[in-house]
């Protein structure tokens, strides 16, 4: 006997910021296929800044209860029994989409280099071939790159709405793809990238194996891959826990290798050097905040009756990651691989609230912020920093060609006060100093740490924070009190062109504004924290 | 809401910073020390007006009412006395180093070191002003950054690592009291009434437990590396010595008071009890750093270092004052604190012209100064015997209460305390007899050729005015902090012992 086939009824309003991106994406191939050349750049930039404009617009618009929903969603509504919008969701995509689009303008500048993008005007061809110089020569450029950056975003949405294992992986995959592709298509210096988009792709791919195992065990645990029967499992069933802990450990070490944590790290400063710089800052924060937005509905509300379990593995995990980062960067000498091992300490200090795990289920009182507000405080504060300090690393020049050598930066502070003053205070953000957003998202973060009963983990991670200081104040050394070597002369700063100023004055005033008036934002973030826990 | 009185005046400096910044070079040192004199005259106008009682002061604003912080800034007696130094020193500091950064190739223009100063002056004005640990917090770790730049921009051969450590060690310290605040955050948090308030904190009673003694160790480690203790000083030499003489006093005289002024603040006014808990350790390496600062300095042969030991010393005599706790040695903690910035600042500064004149910062290289700049030697000479606390001078009531005060309780550690005095007469004496004294060496004939100039008069003068008149007339400042050093005593709940023993005036 044949089933009846129930028809999905879907919330398309509910759904529309996810599809408008989506159709976006689409539309953006459709305008490779049918633009002519001349437009299509031009074209595809005002395609993704609409989309992602119009789905910011529709989560705004609708922000609140109005946009949140989960609608009787066993019975006769299966796409929204997968995919939940609630609080949280609604957050980590207006971080994704907010950022993806600063970062999508930063795609967009030309004038640093000379008409010309940060991306290789043909990725076809063999890398200093002739095909490869005619196509410079010829102007070619790969537009590509913002549906495919458009593509990402929408499983990176996916990727933090999940409310099932399947649509987790879904997320991860379609998320992960496009940027294989993308991190392989820098201008300058194509090996590295290449190799960097080869290693990103093959470590990619057996992360997602490993993670796909992960879910199978999990669903060999409850029998489904839906959320709220591992909860079921979880409180009313004993018997089983080494498919759980197994299913636990497989799937996290596919998150934790998205976010960037030790001992899944060793990607990152590869894949962030190698990259086109744009694309490194897309990733720093884009794909750190759907990884984290996955990792914590997963393991709060999915494993969150076997925290006491997972508590102390990502406890671990936490000042592995916060202390590697933060001392193998002290010795790096080039800009964007201090920047990638900074990146892999920050995704430390993220893991140390959640592992805190202070929310309103463990006692947290109401009207203070918790882990999951002070995780996404600290992702907008970091993400501000991040594509800002990207985005200079990105202008400074030797022969029409990016250099990122640090050694190259000396004295650059000197020649050009303001954009290295920029540059300095995305650094110091970084490095949590007050007055800059930095400091309350680690202030904020420590704090739901040692709130959840985590004190001797966030006395470690400001240890950590110690060490991880040093870092930054090495790089504002070296541009501001370092004589330059002879060639000095060479390096330059490149003119910004209108995007990357566009990039520089957002995350500017974001890094500093959040600075002073925190409040508002921790307050709305606060507001917004709670999860849907689906209940039968 | 009231008109923000306090936060305006924190804000005046910022806004000159700015303006100074965007001007052009030559113009930017004037607008920056026309800034900085109107700081100082709406900063006093706002002390008169509340003084007749026509004003007053507090104002706070929700900040991160989800982690319990107001903006609240507010003047006690300490905090005024502390604002009117501030505001008072910036002038001169400005004056004395017009001529840094003029025309000087490769490095930072003149604007930059006034734009820098003012920042400073800013932040420490809020952090003196705030009356929330976290607002106070982040005011006092802001001030690093400026003062960072002041060292590393202008200075000594060696001026870049030395700014480095200094940043490093602020940061550090900086850190291990976020942990601290952290901490006070969680166990207030759990109160009915969460607040970082200094006041509301003072109000709870928080136990004593191995967390609160966490807590109030981390504070304490902040404020010893800031207000520098032996061994935490390690920083202080050399980022004074490869500062510029301005930079050295703004440092000595301003920032590092925040050291002291907090082990006021959190410690003594929050912790009492973790601070008697603490206090002999305390007492002990305050006398050490009194001891240790002498005779480093003694034995210094670099005019700026020999000033920053002799500093350590002199912190050692305010972290004893204040954690001896009688109200007449933490009076004399304050006042001294005031007292200090005056001392130091013109030493530093007169100390800083000669060694422009001279090009070299070593004591071996001046000899019969006094000769060729007789001037230059008598504002030497007054700033050092203020250093060296001789009666007449405000140095000395400060000090003597600070150990009078001490050695009712604890009559050992005044007991070696007081040979600091003896030291800093040699240590003192005898660098003025080397660079001044004897005959006029081939080196000094050469270089030093003038004596002060107007200008560098100028900026010395109101400051030795100021530490003649407090030396004679101390009673305003006294009565000023008499209400502070109450509330902090009755918060400590601690009374003098022996109220029989006269008042050290």
């Amino acid at each position: 006997m044949t089933p009846d086939f129930i028809t999905p009824v879907l919330d398309y309003l509910l759904l529309a910021p996810f599809l408008i991106v989506l159709g976006a994406a689409c539309v953006g191939i459709l305008v490779e296929a049918f633009v002519p050349r001349g437009g299509r750049f031009y074209t595809q930039v005002v395609v993704s800044v609409l989309g992602l404009v119009s789905a910011l617009g529709v989560i705004l618009w609708r922000w609140g209860s109005d946009g949140q929903g989960l609608i009787d969603p066993w019975k006769d509504n299966i796409v929204t029994g997968t995919l939940i919008i609630d609080g949280p969701a609604q957050v980590f995509w207006t971080i994704i989409f907010g950022f993806g689009l600063i970062a999508v303008i930063s795609f967009a500048e030309r004038r640093v280099h000379a008409g010309a993008t940060a991306f290789t005007p043909t990725a076809a061809a063999i890398p200093g071939s002739k095909a490869e110089s005619e196509a410079a020569q010829a102007g070619l450029i790969h537009s590509e790159i913002f549906p495919l950056a458009l593509f990402s975003m929408a499983g990176m949405a996916m990727l933090v709405s999940a409310n099932d294992l399947l649509m987790l992986f879904l997320g991860l995959e379609i998320l992960s793809l496009p940027l294989y592709v993308m991190v392989g298509m820098s201008r300058h210096r194509r090996l590295v990238s290449q190799e960097a988009a080869l290693k990103y792709f093959l470590l990619g791919a057996a992360a997602s194996a490993i993670f796909l195992f992960g879910v199978a065990f999990l669903f060999g645990y409850s029998g489904s891959f839906a959320y709220d029967r591992l909860v079921e499992t979880i409180t009313f069933t004993s018997g089983g826990e080494g498919l759980l802990l197994g299913g636990i450990g497989l799937i996290g070490v596919g998150l934790l290798f998205k976010i960037g944590a030790v001992p899944f790290h060793s990607w990152v400063p590869d894949v962030y050097q190698g990259a086109p710089t744009p694309v490194t800052a897309f990733m720093s924060i884009c794909t750190k905040a759907a990884a984290v937005g996955g990792f914590l509905r997963l393991f709060y509300v999915a494993l969150g009756g076997f925290r006491w379990t997972w508590q102390p593995i990502f406890a671990g995990v936490a000042i592995l990651t916060i202390f590697v980062g933060a001392i193998i960067a002290i010795n790096q000498k080039d800009i964007k691989r201090v920047l990638a091992y900074s990146a892999i300490t920050h995704a430390g200090f993220i893991l140390v609230p959640l592992v805190g795990a202070s929310t309103m289920d463990t006692g947290l009182i109401d009207g203070q912020a918790g882990s999951v507000a002070s995780i996404m405080f600290y992702l907008v504060a970091y993400g501000f920093a991040a594509i800002g300090a990207f985005s200079i690393v990105s202008l400074v020049r030797k022969q029409g060609h990016e250099i990122t050598d640090l050694s190259a930066w000396a004295g650059v502070g000197k020649r050009n006060p303001f954009v290295s003053v920029l540059f300095v205070i995305f650094l110091l953000s970084m490095a949590g100093i007050p007055l800059t957003a930095g400091f309350v998202g680690k202030f904020a973060a420590f704090a739901a740490a040692w709130q959840g009963g985590f004190a001797w983990l966030a006395l470690a991670a400001i240890l950590g924070a110690i060490i991880a200081v040093y870092i930054y104040i090495r790089v504002i050394q070296v541009m501001f009190f370092t004589e330059p070597d002879e060639g000095a002369d060479e390096v330059e700063l490149a003119v910004p062109g209108v995007a990357t100023w566009i990039v520089l004055t957002v995350c500017m005033l974001g890094t500093i504004g959040l600075g002073l008036v925190p409040g508002p934002l921790l307050e709305l973030l606060q507001n917004a924290s709670a999860f849907i826990i689906p209940a039968k | 809401m009231a008109f923000p009185f306090l936060t305006v005046l924190g804000l005046i400096p910022l806004v000159f910073a700015v303006i100074v910044a965007l001007s052009k070079p030559r113009a930017g040192r004037s607008i920056g020390f026309v800034g900085s004199l109107l700081t100082a005259g709406y900063a006093f106008a706002l002390i008169a007006y509340f003084k007749m009682g026509v004003l007053s002061f507090g104002e706070s604003v929700p900040w991160l009412p989800s982690l319990g912080s107001s903006f609240s800034l507010d003047l006690d007696g300490m905090g005024l006395v502390m604002v009117a130094i501030t505001v008072f020193l910036v002038p001169a500091v400005l004056l004395a180093e017009w001529k840094t950064g003029v025309g000087a190739v490769g490095r930072f223009s003149s604007k930059t070191f006034v734009a820098l100063v003012l920042l400073v002056q800013s932040f420490s004005l809020f952090t003196f002003m705030s009356f929330d640990l976290l607002v106070f917090y982040v005011f006092f770790e802001a001030t690093l950054i400026p003062m960072y730049f002041l060292i590393g921009g202008w200075g000594g051969q060696r001026r870049g690592k030395a700014a480095a450590k200094f940043l490093i060690f602020g940061l550090a310290g900086g850190l291990i009291m976020l942990v601290g605040v952290i901490g006070t955050w969680v166990l207030t948090a759990a109160t009915s009434a969460p607040s970082l308030g200094f006041l509301d904190l003072a109000a709870q009673d928080f136990g004593a437990s191995p967390t609160t003694k966490l807590i109030f160790i981390c504070f304490f480690v902040a404020f010893a590396l800031k207000a520098p203790m032996v061994p935490g000083h390690i920083w202080l030499p050399d980022a004074a010595s490869e500062s510029t003489p301005g930079g050295a006093a703004l440092m000595v005289g301003i920032l590092d008071k925040l050291g002291t002024f907090g082990m006021i603040r959190v410690c003594i006014g929050i912790f009492p009890g973790e601070s008697a808990w603490a206090t002999p350790v305390i007492l002990i390496l305050a006398v050490i750093s009194i001891l240790y600062g002498a005779f480093a300095a003694i034995g210094s042969k670099n005019l700026m270092r020999l000033i920053a030991y002799t500093s350590i010393s002199h912190f050692g005599f305010m972290v004893m004052g204040i954690f001896a706790l009688t109200s007449q040695s933490l009076s004399g903690s304050i006042f001294y604190m005031v007292n200090h910035a005056l001392a130091t600042g013109a030493l530093y500064l007169v100390i800083g012209f000669l060694i422009t004149k001279r090009g070299s910062a070593f004591v071996d290289d001046f000899g019969g100064v006094v000769k060729i700049a007789p001037i230059a030697a008598g504002f030497t000479l007054v700033a050092g015997l203020a250093s060296v606390a001789l009666p007449g001078t405000a140095p000395f009531v400060s000090e003597f209460m600070a150990i009078a005060g001490t050695w009712t309780r604890y009559p050992w550690i005044a007991g070696i305390a007081v040979l600091g005095t003896v030291l800093a007469a040699v240590y003192i004496l005898w660098t003025y007899q080397r660079i001044m004294t004897g005959p006029v060496t081939e080196a000094t004939q050469t270089h030093i050729t003038s004596d002060l100039s107007w200008r560098e008069r100028l900026a010395l003068i109101p400051l030795v005015i100021a530490i003649l008149v407090l030396g004679f007339w101390p009673q305003p400042v006294l009565d000023e902090v008499a209400p502070t050093t109450a509330y902090y005593m009755s918060a400590a709940s601690a009374t003098d012992p022996g109220a029989e023993i006269e008042e050290g005036r």
